[in-house]
């Protein structure tokens, strides 16, 4: 492919809640319910965060960091299921917030976790066929989960920003294949605060076999196998699914260390894959080849074959903050400031 | 605020628009048509340029809000701050992802993309400029602690009885 990614950046809000606080409100045990998902805590936005500002965040440092004039970006794509107009889109406001507007184009898209892997897919189409010199591509989510649901335990906040590109690309797209069916795993109906899930369904025929296939058909694709990865990076609505399907398929604990970031930020939905990739391209040097594999609830994967070029080694990584300072560091909630933040206490409103 | 009115001032409030002397490189935020700096004003009119502020600055002055205005009742206590940028203007805003014990004269900050506003539950979000520490402060650098609830000092807890 003639795009790839030019540069990157992420943002997790400084907030965070362990699984025992939250257990500890609802008489569960929620320290095991942690261990069992593998999540140590989950982060959380401040009553003044959101989509639009976590992604502007994520874009500015990505911008910085590439020395991309904003005015040469032709497309800002925002995957979310939590963007803050259920009409308007974010990405306008993403765009005049880092100085893009008013000559390009720009949309919001929705598909559960995986629409920050589809805007990354439809902006390789617009730079690969010279539309547009740069195109942007963001996965953030605010997500909740209904008090005392088992989602309450990990959805978190968190986005980040991909810049793509012709020119100077740090990491190579060799190719990209999805994987798609209409799976009723996970919702949420227009005008319902939070959403539902199936349960157990959510796994066997829902994550796993879309993660799955669509990995093998990616390695197939190009003809390679998980030994030669350096690293990979799958959605992570827990800290175990991840783990779980990379062993099922091969790979062993070092290729996933740096993609797997969900135990310790929770699960950032549209963010998670990308905040998993945005920590590998934190630590790779040239020539480590990644492969990734979005999901999204409804369902479907993406999967990319990535491999980090020469340019790597002297791209600037110093402005903003590295995805490993957003995992080591937080300020921890009570469960009734959490709930407060994120809008859970009913306040007398009609 | 009205819809037209914040829109106008969306360069400002998102992307620190300010203004230029072409004459005598004084920065202004909100922008000037005019340099009141230079002797003869009316010949700075043409040479009045747009100029972004970095957002990098340092707290000259603060106060920490206990009572809040309404639609900030969800932040109290939080932290409001005279900015003086590196480029010269002093901004007003909130110093947020802080704990006010924290925040000092001197202060380095750099400036953060936050919502300020809501006009209730179907009403249009404001967005705009906030303050965050420039460095992460020691006590969000070290390991993960709760949250210290802030008391009201107590001249705050006086002026409430009073009202």
């Amino acid at each position: 492919m003639k795009a790839g990614i030019v540069s990157y950046g992420a943002y997790v809000p400084r907030y965070r809640i362990t699984p025992t606080e939250i257990g500890r409100v609802w008489g569960v045990d929620g320290e095991g319910m942690g261990q069992g998902l593998n999540v140590i805590c989950k982060s959380v936005p401040a009553p003044d965060e959101d989509t639009i500002t976590i992604s502007t965040e994520a874009l500015r440092t990505a911008l910085i960091r590439g020395a991309i004039d904003p005015q040469a970006i032709g497309a800002i794509y925002v995957g979310s299921e939590s963007h803050p107009y259920a009409v308007k889109p974010t990405a306008t406001v993403v765009a005049q917030a880092v100085g893009a507007t008013p000559n390009l184009t720009a949309a919001d898209f929705e598909f559960a976790c995986k629409a920050g892997t589809a805007a990354i897919q439809t902006c390789l189409g617009m730079v690969g066929a010279e539309m547009i010199r740069y195109g942007v591509a963001i996965g953030t989510d605010t997500s909740q989960g209904a008090p005392g649901d088992a989602l309450e335990y990990s959805a978190s906040a968190g986005g980040a920003a991909l810049v793509i590109g012709r020119d100077r690309v740090i990491c190579r797209v060799n190719r990209t294949v999805s994987y798609t069916t209409d799976t009723p795993d996970f919702w949420r109906r227009e005008g319902q605060k939070y959403p539902s899930h199936g349960g157990r369904f959510t796994g066997e025929p829902a994550y796993f076999r879309h993660v799955t296939e669509c990995a093998k058909a990616m390695m197939d694709a190009v003809g390679a196998s998980p030994k030669d990865y350096q690293h990979v990076v799958f959605h992570q609505p827990n800290g175990k699914f991840p783990q779980r399907v990379g062993r099922q398929l091969g790979f062993n604990d070092a290729q996933m260390r740096y993609g797997l970031v969900t135990p310790f930020i929770g699960n950032t939905y549209s963010g998670a894959a990308l905040i998993g990739l945005a920590n590998v391209l934190d630590h790779a040097g040239p020539g480590e080849r990644i492969l990734m594999v979005g999901y999204g609830s409804g369902a479907g994967s993406d999967g990319f074959d990535l491999e980090t070029t020469t340019e790597i080694a002297t791209f600037d990584r110093s402005f903003g903050r590295p995805v490993q300072e957003y995992l080591d560091q937080g300020v921890e909630l009570p469960y009734a400031v959490y709930a407060k933040f994120r809008g859970k206490i009913h306040m007398g409103e009609t | 605020m009205s819809i037209a009115r914040f829109w106008r001032e969306t360069p400002r409030r998102y992307n620190l628009g300010g203004s230029k002397c072409g004459n005598c490189n004084t920065v202004y935020f909100p922008p000037r048509l005019v340099c009141p700096t230079c002797p003869q004003h009316r010949a700075t009119i043409e040479k009045m340029v747009p100029f972004q502020l970095s957002g990098e600055g340092e707290v000259v002055s603060f106060t920490v809000v206990q009572d809040a205005a309404e639609g900030f009742e969800m932040q109290v206590p939080y932290v409001l701050a005279l900015v003086r940028t590196v480029e010269g203007p002093v901004l007003t805003g909130q110093v947020v992802d802080v704990e006010p014990k924290d925040v000092a004269i001197g202060l380095k900050v750099k400036a953060t993309f936050r919502k300020l506003r809501e006009e209730g539950k179907a009403g249009v979000i404001h967005y705009g400029y906030k303050f965050t520490p420039a460095a992460a402060p020691a006590s969000a650098a070290g390991p993960r602690g709760p949250v210290e609830p802030v008391r009201p000092t107590e001249a705050t807890a006086r002026d409430r009885a009073v009202a």
